[in-house]
């Protein structure tokens, strides 16, 4: 099931306030297009009607247009009155965007880079906090507070189903309440050109049932597991004894490294790249061995290696589920 | 014709060549190039000291020299590169602290881009790791070109004109270009 992301489909609160105001908009909109294009027509019909013989029309520079200015004048209290409304509602919405009751709030930290998404979940146990990139689990119907920090340039967070967009600010934390009523698969993306993948640059929101998420979370924090396999036993020699360990990281290994997604969980993940491609060995390994060819630009070097070598990779990596 | 004239000609001339040299220095090569001269003889590292875990490390099947010393790009990355491996755990921002200083003028292995890169994959005594097998060839050419330019011997065209985060030196293209001296023992170099 490809992840949804659609405005007028909330499936949070916040977003059912937006989308309650997109509502209002466009009904007051519709209304105002409506008057107009009847007084237009009306104006049309009850135009005098004239042909080559007719003396030119001087009515309007000998007498008063008191009746003009009338129909101005209640039209512009009209205008008037439609935009205070459209405004009120506007200030409305964000009252209640505010409101939203956090007690007992999962935290969540989400760090935007060229071209991807660090994702933390902070707790104050350490033992209990992990990091996982390009996708977040939240449960349904408790909020969430994301926190949104910048790596390198401006980056936007939107995830239309659930909330309005929120930058993320090189040296400012931004925070972005939500709260899912509705579990699915909702597709965020990045909404403020950041370089040249700003378009590939996606996120995907799952809303589980508490029960599901709790499961998801404990999964989390488990350590990647020794592998067994001797190929993958071979790929995890490479890992950390080769350029992958430079930049990433995985738990319960000496791969500490925070300049590309943690990769302790990354065969439970469905795409690679920030939702570039779907999660399989042969995307994984045509990824390892040219990331460029996905996303042009991408941080992640190419890797000319021995096909062997790269097969051993992929192994390892589909053990870390 | 006036000489004049012509002489305002070959200025015009001039200024458009010299306009037009400008055009390569932020082209970003966004591929690596797919063939190449066949990866040389592995070299067995002058140094055990290895960032990392000691093991295979991930050998390259195609080796392409991709220095190039007068492109933005490259030594913006150099530069980004040099934060994210930790160069600066031993040499400062070039500075130098437990390992030598990058920003002067003394250069112990040689200033040649050739000699850095086999400085930076080979490792040297008393403290350099090697780097072959951990980090990709590209990169470390993009290494290369931003050490040459903390003391002066890039472009001042293309050097990084700012960090990223705070710098305690100044910005590499206002840095005054310092005459090598190579010190130490002289790998040859192979690339002329």
């Amino acid at each position: 099931m490809s992840p949804m992301q659609r405005v007028l489909e909330s499936a949070g609160t916040q977003a059912a306030h937006i989308e309650h105001l997109w509502w209002i908009t466009v009904a007051v909109c519709a209304l105002v297009f409506v008057a107009i294009m009847i007084a237009w027509l009306w104006a049309l019909r009850r135009a005098p009607r004239a042909d080559e013989a007719t003396p030119p029309d001087v009515a309007i520079a000998t007498t008063a247009e008191s009746k003009s200015r009338r129909v101005v004048t209640g039209a512009v209290a009209l205008s008037a009155l439609g935009l205070v409304a459209l405004l009120v509602a506007s200030v409305q919405t964000d009252r209640a965007l505010a409101k939203l009751p956090l007690e007992g709030a999962i935290g969540i930290r989400v760090i935007g880079h060229q071209w991807w998404w660090d994702v933390y979940y902070d707790d104050p146990d350490p033992l209990k906090t992990f990091s996982t990139a390009n996708e977040i689990y939240i449960p349904v119907g408790k909020p969430v507070v994301i926190t949104l920090q910048a790596a390198d340039v401006i980056h936007s967070l939107w995830i239309p189903n659930l909330h309005g967009k929120r930058d993320l600010i090189p040296g400012h934390t931004l925070t972005m309440p939500i709260k899912a009523e509705k579990a699915g698969k909702y597709r965020a993306q990045c909404a403020e050109f950041c370089g040249l993948q700003h378009a590939f640059m996606a996120l995907t929101v799952n809303v589980l049932p508490q029960p599901d998420y709790d499961r998801w979370h404990d999964a989390q924090l488990q350590s990647a597991p020794e592998p067994a396999a001797d190929a993958a036993k071979r790929g995890h020699d490479l890992f950390l004894s080769g350029d992958c360990m430079m930049c990433h990281a995985i738990q319960g290994t000496t791969a500490n490294a925070r300049f590309g997604p943690d990769l302790t969980h990354i065969a439970s993940r469905e795409t690679l790249g920030a939702g570039r491609i779907a999660n399989t060995p042969e995307n994984m390994a045509a990824w390892i061995a040219d990331p460029g060819k996905f996303k042009p630009g991408v941080n992640m070097p190419a890797h000319r290696v021995a096909k062997a070598d790269l097969d051993a990779l992929v192994a390892y990596l589909g053990t870390l589920k | 014709m006036n000489a004049r004239f012509d002489i305002a000609i070959l200025l015009f001339a001039a200024l458009v060549a010299a306009l037009l040299a400008g055009c390569d220095r932020e082209l970003r090569k966004l591929s690596k190039p797919d063939s190449g001269p066949a990866s040389p003889a592995a070299v067995a590292p002058q140094v055990e000291i290895q960032p990392g875990q000691s093991g295979p490390g991930l050998k390259e099947t195609v080796a392409v020299r991709t220095f190039d010393g007068n492109n933005a790009y490259e030594m913006n990355q150099g530069k980004k590169l040099f934060r994210w491996y930790n160069c600066g755990g031993c040499h400062a921002q070039g500075g130098g602290g437990m390992g030598p200083a990058l920003m002067d003028e003394k250069w112990i292995y040689g200033h040649d881009p050739d000699q850095i890169y086999e400085t930076i994959m080979n490792g040297r005594p008393n403290g350099m790791p090697s780097f072959r097998g951990r980090i990709p060839e590209d990169q470390a050419w993009q290494l290369v070109a931003y050490v040459r330019s903390m003391s002066g011997l890039a472009s001042k065209a293309a050097a990084p004109s700012r960090a990223d985060g705070l710098s305690a030196s100044p910005p590499e293209n206002t840095r005054a270009h310092l005459t090598p001296q190579d010190t130490g023992p002289q790998p040859p170099v192979k690339t002329p």
